[in-house]
């Protein structure tokens, strides 16, 4: 059968195309999901994209962490739906406390596109099952506010808890604590981070790499790996 | 809210206070208007203007809307065309952008605009609200943005207000474009102390639309309704407007506001969606962005490209500030805004989509058949014109053109004087110093700070010669572009200034493997009431136009914006030429710089002694004198035939221009992009064009590139070359990865790609702060 993604689009949404390219790409069926509503419309699995949702006013994700369709999503992932956080909705997933923490304005005040090395930390997510713990992967990541911020007890725990998925590796482009890139839930249905995969999935249009210029299709295991947790199910 | 004292006492100059006050003094000097322009208006209405009728006259008849100095010049690239030339355009000048056929009922809308003087003042405002009006000009014709580019020109890198400005419009430019979620996938960055008092902030953007998707600005249908939507209008970018407002308060009136406006991103994301989806749903029989003379231009463009009639109720302008004047609501240029004409069986599923996006919405009035804007407020009639003396048939203006007594002795003092004859160390330390100039280093400090990668789309970006966008995801059509202009050459020579300008950028289009299609400039001149200044423009319109002519390029539309100087002088003319490049699929496209190892490295075209104007007279002997380099068009044209040839049938792996900085610039730059070396040799070149080995590595003659082409194709490129009668060398073998590269030129120098990279990527974080990534 034929899994069907669902990927909501906020006023301020920007990424939410390409999230559904890259659903399509990984063999699964992209499903438009609108912020004001509560349809969730059946999906099987859930994308919260990269943007300015709701301008980024009052604090990067927060409006939308308390808009109609949220309410569904936090419902949803309390079920064991996997849903997956890109940059803007990892904001948004940490806000719905979803995932614990915060993120801030990156440590050198600027807007950073870059090349990003990662570290898978947890192979063992909904999200990341296609990978192996240890893997070096590279994907584009672009934000304001990338920095990862907790207190010393949260961090402990989501670190004793292995609850890190992905660490930055060759340079902390935000100044994260612990090098954080992302994180999961405990029950690992639940995965935000700042990077985009869905930025590296299609040759031609990624990151450069050794072998060609833009042919980095890191981010495309990201999608697999859902197909294969909803798979399992 | 209550309104305050001054919005009460008020009073409108109606039409009829006009007529029964024929005598009473207006302040049309401090609006830019002259006497005699004055006059004009009062001739055409009969009357004395309204000060609404002021206001709007002021705005649309001032320089930057109505080309008055530059209307008479800008005739040519509508007259030096032929049939071929314009076959593939679907809307040529005059329009918000032109719009280019590019196949499989696919088109592509682009433009470049500057928005100078409001980034000198407030940088970041105004270098967000420079990519937020182009991005709108785009929308309007009924496309989705797609991408956009800046053209930035500073004053001396090392001047104490140059970081200033540079941190103010960068992050502006990264603020607003990658909140709409655009990719900023190349431009330029310059510096020079001649754009000190006055840096030049171009943007450009581009736009793709089904054929069928095409929508133009006119108010046609009597009884349609007229519909403002988007932000609300308030009291920003108003820069005469408070004059008038003074003039009708006794005390106590607004302060003077900011005559710079206020960009909100978020708000026009928003709106470019809720435009799509109101196009998509057929909801709109016209359509105008609010820019410059925010409603003032709308409303008399709409109606005078229409049925030449609108009544407007002003006060159904939704404000952010209730005690502004009717003349500031005309004149207003708050950001963010739409204007459409709507059938009225229409306007209900047209205000449903406004809804759904949350975008505030009024309906201000309706097209009529009277030939006459007429605008009300407060019940009483404030503006009864013929909308296209407003918008269309302003002054037109011959100014004094006089042969600049400068420019002989500046042309006389060639670079050919400077000393050539210098050892190898010296020629590696002159290689290293243009690797690390100001206008060659490596820029990653600006573009580090923008998206390239949103939408999925991006080809091609920064660093590479062009940037290209994929258009049809199923066949990888898509287009490039690249933008030049080297305002030193200009400064030599206008007429062939703007000509290397074009030729560059087309030739940097060409080296990506895309066929140029289309123009679109941004003249950046000093006052058109000097003379000498009104020369260079001529000079630049006629070079520029009989250049397009020789491509067979058009040009479909830009912008001119005069008066940019500090002091009483002037800033090189600065022609930013952008060209459009259509390819078929973009799979075949090909980087600037070589991939992969035992790639044989060729230079097309041959090497003169052309260093007047270049980067190495200015970066080593700070020399600017003599006549730019000669501009082979006929060459051009066959060398972009070429590289076509070689790169769609993939015997070409990776294509470099070679511009400012020459042969050495280009080398570099094709090492650095993927760390692969490179072992050069000079000595043919030296041999068959019979010049030294400095004028070999830093002449900047034009009709060359430098390519890589693997071994296994060497026959069929030569083949190629000879079939096409270019000259050819090769000149060196890609070799050597990771820490063993170098640029090795034969019996002079070696210089590792680490310090070459190190070299290039020290110079802007020295002067701006420390680069991330």
């Amino acid at each position: 059968m034929t899994f069907r993604i669902g990927v909501v689009t906020f006023p301020g949404s920007l990424d939410e195309r390409d999230a559904q390219r890259a659903i399509r790409l990984a063999g699964a069926e992209a499903v438009e999901l609108w912020h004001g509503e509560h349809d969730l419309k059946g999906v099987d699995a859930i994308v919260l994209p990269g943007g300015f949702s709701y301008g980024d006013y009052l604090r990067a994700g927060a409006i939308a962490a308390v808009s109609p369709i949220m309410s569904e999503v936090i419902d949803a992932a309390g079920t064991g739906m996997p849903v997956l956080g890109i940059c803007n909705g990892f904001q948004m997933l940490v806000e719905a406390h979803l995932l614990p923490g915060g993120l801030i304005r990156n440590a050198h005040q600027q807007f950073i596109r870059r090349d990003q090395g990662l570290r898978v930390e947890n192979a063992d997510t909904a999200w990341t099952n296609e990978f192996a713990t240890g893997d070096e992967i590279i994907i584009p990541l672009k934000n304001g506010d990338g920095g990862y911020i907790a207190d010393a007890e949260t961090l402990k725990r989501v670190e004793g808890e292995g609850r890190v998925a992905f660490r930055y590796t060759g340079l902390n482009p935000n100044g994260s604590l612990n090098d954080i890139a992302g994180l999961t839930n405990e029950r690992g249905n639940v995965v935000g981070l700042m990077p985009h995969p869905e930025h590296a999935v299609e040759a031609g249009f990624g990151p450069d790499t050794e072998v060609a210029m833009r042919s980095g299709v890191d981010g495309l295991r990201f999608f697999t790996s859902a197909l294969r947790a909803l798979a399992a199910v | 809210m209550t309104e305050s004292h001054s919005s009460t006492a008020h009073v409108p100059d109606t039409v009829a206070n006009a007529t029964a006050t024929p005598r009473k003094e207006q302040p049309y000097g401090a609006l830019g208007l002259t006497a005699d322009e004055y006059e004009m208006i009062k001739q055409i209405l009969n009357r004395r203007p309204t000060s609404g009728e002021l206001a709007m006259y002021s705005v649309m008849w001032s320089e930057h809307c109505s080309y008055k100095s530059s209307k008479k010049y800008l005739r040519q690239f509508g007259q030096k065309v032929t049939p071929a030339m314009t076959e593939k355009l679907m809307v040529g000048m005059g329009e918000n952008a032109g719009v280019v056929d590019v196949g499989e009922g696919w088109a592509v809308t682009f433009k470049v605009e500057s928005h100078n003087h409001p980034s000198y003042i407030e940088p970041f405002q105004g270098a967000a609200t420079g990519v937020g009006g182009i991005v709108r000009d785009i929308i309007s014709m009924g496309a989705r943005p797609v991408a956009v580019m800046d053209q930035l020109r500073f004053g001396a890198i090392d001047n104490p207000d140059t970081a200033r400005v540079v941190h103010g419009v960068v992050s502006g430019i990264s603020f607003y474009g990658n909140c709409l979620g655009l990719p900023n996938i190349g431009g330029e960055t310059y510096f020079d102390p001649v754009y000190q008092g006055n840096p030049l902030v171009n943007a450009l953007s581009v736009g793709v639309l089904r054929h069928e998707d095409l929508h133009l600005a006119n108010a046609s249908g009597v009884g349609n309704k007229v519909v403002l939507f988007g932000a609300r209008t308030g009291g920003d970018g108003i820069g005469g407007a408070s004059i008038l407002a003074s003039d009708s308060f006794d005390d106590g009136g607004p302060t003077k506001r900011p005559a710079v406006q206020v960009g909100d991103p978020f708000a026009e994301k928003v709106l470019i969606e809720c435009c799509l989806e109101l196009y998509r749903g057929e909801l709109v029989e016209g359509i105008q962005d609010l820019g410059a003379a925010g409603i003032s231009c709308a409303t008399s463009e709409l109606a005078a490209n229409g049925d030449g009639g609108m009544f407007i109720e002003l006060d159904s302008v939704l404000l952010r500030d209730p005690s502004l004047t009717a003349e500031e609501i005309l004149m207003s240029e708050s950001q963010e805004r739409m204007m459409a004409v709507v059938a009225p069986e229409k306007l209900d599923a047209f205000l449903a989509v406004t809804q759904k996006w949350d975008v505030e919405t009024s309906v201000l009035g309706h097209v009529t058949d009277t030939g006459r804007l007429v605008i009300n407020w407060r019940g009483e009639e404030i503006v009864n014109v013929d909308p296209r003396t407003v918008a269309v048939d302003g002054p037109v203006y011959d100014r004094p053109v006089a042969y600049p007594t400068w420019i002989d002795a500046l042309q006389a003092d060639s670079a050919a004087r400077l000393p050539r004859e210098v050892g190898a160390d010296e020629l590696r330390a002159q290689f290293l110093a243009l690797v690390a100039s100001p206008n060659l280093a490596d820029t990653s400090w600006v573009t580090n700070q923008y998206d390239y990668y949103v939408m999925g789309n991006t080809a091609l970006s920064f660093p590479d010669d062009g940037g290209m966008i994929r258009v049809d995801e199923e066949s990888g059509l898509g287009f490039a572009i690249a933008t030049d202009a080297n305002g030193r050459y200009c400064q030599l020579d206008p007429y062939a200034g703007a000509q290397l300008a074009l030729a560059e950028a087309f030739r940097n289009v060409a080296v990506t493997g895309a066929v140029p299609a289309a123009v679109t400039d941004c003249l950046n001149f000093g006052s058109p009431e000097n003379p000498e200044v009104m020369w260079q423009f001529s000079r630049t319109v006629e070079g520029l136009s009989d250049a397009c002519l020789a491509l067979s390029i058009p040009v479909t539309g830009g912008n001119v914006s005069f008066y940019n100087q500090t002091g009483d002088t002037p800033i090189f003319p600065t022609p930013v030429v952008g060209v459009l490049g259509i390819i078929d699929n973009v799979a075949r496209r090909v980087p600037s710089g070589w991939q992969d190892e035992g790639h044989n490295i060729y230079l097309l075209g041959t090497t003169a002694l052309e260093l007047d104007g270049s980067a190495w007279a200015g970066t080593v002997h700070d020399h600017l004198g003599g006549l730019p380099p000669t501009v082979d068009l006929a060459g051009e044209k066959n060398l972009a035939e070429l590289l076509q040839a070689g790169i769609q049938s993939g015997i070409i792996d990776s294509a470099h221009d070679l511009a400012d900085g020459g042969l050495a610039q280009a080398l570099a730059e094709s090492t650095m992009r993927f760390g692969v070396g490179a072992r050069v040799w000079l000595t043919d070149i030296l041999e068959r064009d019979g010049v030294d080995a400095l004028t070999a590595l830093f002449s900047e003659s034009t009709g060359r590139v430098i390519v890589s082409v693997p071994r296994e194709e060497d026959v069929k490129f030569k083949g190629l070359c000879e079939g096409r009668h270019y000259p050819v060398l090769r000149i060196g073998v890609s070799d050597g990865t990771g820490e063993a590269a170098a640029l090795e030129v034969q019996d002079l120098f070696t210089i590792p790609v680490s310090e070459l990279r190190a070299t290039s990527a020290a110079t802007l974080p020295h002067h701006f702060g420390p680069v991330i990534g």
